[in-house]
């Protein structure tokens, strides 16, 4: 008798937290009212998320929550940032803490299926890649039979090292370590040839070398992680705001208006950038916000090509090209559907 | 005519059993092991102290503000000075950081005023700032009262977190584990079982899992809309699982007390309350004193735990400066940086109970 009442309760105690979770109808009301989004953020992560000293946060998934509120609210300073590990990230956003979770998250089949999330698309497209010694002359990853590998443990990227190795028949021996700034560590003691890991972590520890002209960061990628902003699933309207927000950032770069040109873009006759910029149809109104919402966000972050070289590009310590995440017209992968 | 004896002077000690020469002998060098011990141990010491002094200190880099300034291979120290405020004060909006230093300007002198021997007033003192602070804390960091704008505390972070985290702990779970210590020696079957239940259970699960329950699988739980903040939460977590550990902490100090002084008390007709309060706890909780900082110490670095639920305490901060990327690999010099800020605290904590321990010194202590 008592056990099953315990059961019974218990059952109806899940019940009540599963139907209370994704019952979030319209975020984007209740954004408005709050005067804020909350945007999930890594908690340091150079480049995409991290707080300077005056303690304001920049980065390439900050511009994306900045372009956000700039699309909702005219305003790209409206933004609560919240500093997220990896493992609590997703329940963030499932609880309804977060609007919306920019934390250099891959998307993967499993997370995009079975967890009441939906990813928004990609702005970034990360992979694992080798950084290695320049004195080696080493310029592939099938060149590395023989090396000596340092690695994080316990991550998918020695997995994705080992399967490497064993598809080009090449040996290799790995120096573990446990954080990224050991492997570094082990790097410049010359603990090994070899430092992997994804290449935009690459591209943030070379420049945490003495000389940074001595390692260079191989072309090869050999895993794909797309990374991207995630929304709850059940509410489509706040759905197409946020992927529209990205998609306005790359078509603005396509179109070629920058934070700078932004005045004369607005008398263009250009029907494209017209509608890009809500001088001409109703494109905002038709997702609730306004239909200027392009001109804010140029006005607030800039275009996706600028965010990018802002912060992880030539205009940051990163120093990142462009390569994959170069526009479509421009051999990379960036593609914004047309706004019409 | 007797002769006064006049005895001789006395001779100087033998050459060899003083001066720097004798003291170095009988020390450090009597017999071949020895020798070879303070050898071994003079290298290994030189090894490693002077190229430490040397990348610490003579080549470190102490004045200015450039990150590129320190290539060259010397500790690079800079990072303090340009990230000072962002250690102590983290997200706090710039405009409001003078309620935050009133609240640590408060604590201290309240600490201060009760640490400082011969103030008086000090059972009105001890209270007041006991429920005072706590109050005058919430009102200044929090605002949104009194004309102040509210600052929300998830904006709380850095050296302000870790002393807000940790001061609310010690002040809680001391009167907290105190009663549940009690509760455990009590008569009554269903208070003892109750109070065993819950030390045992917060004893024996790591900090860790509570925090992570505190913030990923609680909010699971609760209906939308009905969060409470990330601080809140793990603060209420650090408190339970710190007053488990006192509770046992201070039932050492009770088994201590001879069962004679309790009958002593109830002879004198003082009932159960007056007994404890006036007569065991006091003697209890000074022989405990050593236990009770030992677990305020833990308590202190244990809140740098909160980092991997993503609140950003002094640590959590230091380590965005260490990962950040305008600076090159500062990865040692910022942990030593950390663990000196942790010392200065956890020392201040050692050498205050040692004089508290001197000034209620009644006989127990052997030396």
């Amino acid at each position: 008798m008592k056990a099953s009442h315990l059961v019974v309760g218990f059952g109806a105690l899940a019940t009540v937290a599963m139907a209370a979770a994704p019952a979030s109808a319209a975020t984007l009301d209740t954004v408005k009212s709050r005067g804020q989004l909350v945007c999930g953020v890594n908690n340091s992560l150079p480049g995409f998320s991290a707080p300077d000293e005056k303690g304001q946060w920049s980065g390439l998934d900050v511009d994306y929550c900045k372009a956000m509120a700039a699309a909702i609210f005219g305003d790209a300073s409206k933004v609560k940032y919240v500093p997220l590990t990896a493992k609590e990230r997703l329940t963030a956003l499932q609880t309804g803490e977060i609007d919306v979770l920019a934390r250099n998250t891959t998307w993967t089949m499993s997370r995009d299926a079975s967890l009441g999330l939906n990813f928004v698309g990609v702005n970034y497209y990360d992979g694992q890649g080798f950084m290695v010694k320049s004195a080696l002359g080493v310029k592939s990853g099938k060149e590395l039979n023989g090396a000596s590998v340092c690695v994080q443990s316990g991550t998918t990227t020695e997995l994705n090292l080992a399967d490497f190795f064993r598809a080009n028949k090449m040996t290799y021996q790995s120096v573990v370590f446990d954080t990224s700034d050991q492997t570094l560590q082990g790097f410049e003691s010359d603990r090994c040839d070899v430092l992997t890991s994804d290449q935009s972590q690459l591209y943030g520890l070379r420049s945490k070398l003495p000389d940074p002209s001595k390692a260079v960061v191989l072309g090869d990628v050999i895993s794909k992680e797309p990374l991207g902003p995630v929304v709850r699933q059940g509410d489509e309207q706040w759905f197409d705001i946020a992927r529209w927000t990205l998609f306005a950032m790359l078509n603005l770069e396509e179109a070629g208006v920058t934070s700078k040109n932004l005045a004369e873009m607005m008398k263009t006759t250009n029907p494209d950038i017209k509608r890009l910029l809500g001088t001409d149809g109703e494109f905002g109104k038709q997702l609730g916000i306004t239909n200027d919402f392009g001109v804010q966000i140029v006005k607030a972050v800039g275009n996706y090509g600028e965010s990018f070289e802002r912060n992880v590009g030539q205009g940051s310590p990163l120093k990142i090209a462009r390569g994959l995440n170069g526009l479509w017209t421009n051999g990379g992968l960036m593609y914004g559907p047309p706004i019409r | 005519m007797s002769e006064t004896f006049v005895p001789l002077p006395s001779l100087p000690p033998p050459s060899g059993s003083v001066g720097a020469g004798a003291w170095l002998r009988a020390r450090l060098f009597n017999g071949p092991v020895n020798s070879l011990l303070t050898l071994a141990i003079l290298w290994l010491l030189a090894s490693t102290l002077i190229p430490l002094l040397d990348w610490g200190l003579i080549r470190g880099h102490f004045v200015g503000r450039d990150p590129q300034a320190c290539r060259d291979g010397g500790a690079c120290w800079l990072f303090v000075g340009v990230r000072l405020k962002f250690f102590v004060y983290g997200f706090y909006p710039e405009a409001e950081l003078w309620r935050v230093n009133v609240v640590l300007f408060a604590a201290v002198a309240s600490i201060g005023t009760i640490a400082a021997p011969g103030v008086p007033g000090k059972r009105w003192i001890i209270p007041g700032a006991v429920v005072g602070m706590p109050i005058l804390t919430f009102v200044f960091m929090h605002g949104g009262m009194f004309g102040m704008p509210e600052v929300a505390t998830d904006q709380w972070s850095g050296l302000t977190l870790t002393l807000v985290l940790s001061i609310v702990g010690i002040v809680a779970a001391l009167p907290i584990g105190i009663v549940l210590a009690l509760g455990r020696r009590s008569k009554m079957m269903v208070i003892r079982l109750l109070c065993t239940v819950f030390i045992e259970v917060w004893r024996g699960v790591p900090l860790i899992s509570v925090l992570f329950m505190a913030s990923v699988m609680l909010p699971l739980f609760l209906p939308e809309g009905l969060q409470f903040s990330k601080v809140l939460r793990a603060m209420i977590g650090i408190v339970l699982f710190e007053s488990a550990y006192m509770a046992e902490v201070v039932r050492g100090g009770l088994q201590a007390i001879p069962r004679g002084q309790s009958e002593a008390a109830a002879a004198l007709g003082l009932g159960y309350w007056r007994t404890m309060g006036l007569v065991v706890m006091p003697q209890a909780l000074k022989l405990v004193i050593p236990g009770i900082v030992n677990t305020f110490i833990a308590l202190f670095k244990d809140t740098t735990l909160v980092l991997i639920i993503g609140l950003f305490d002094v640590l959590a901060t230091i380590h965005a400066t260490i990962v950040s990327a305008e600076w090159p690999n500062i990865a040692t010099e910022g942990y030593l940086f950390a663990a000196a800020v942790f010392w200065v605290f956890c020392f201040s904590m050692s050498r205050y109970s040692q004089a508290l321990e001197r000034k209620l010194n009644t006989g127990h202590k052997r030396n």
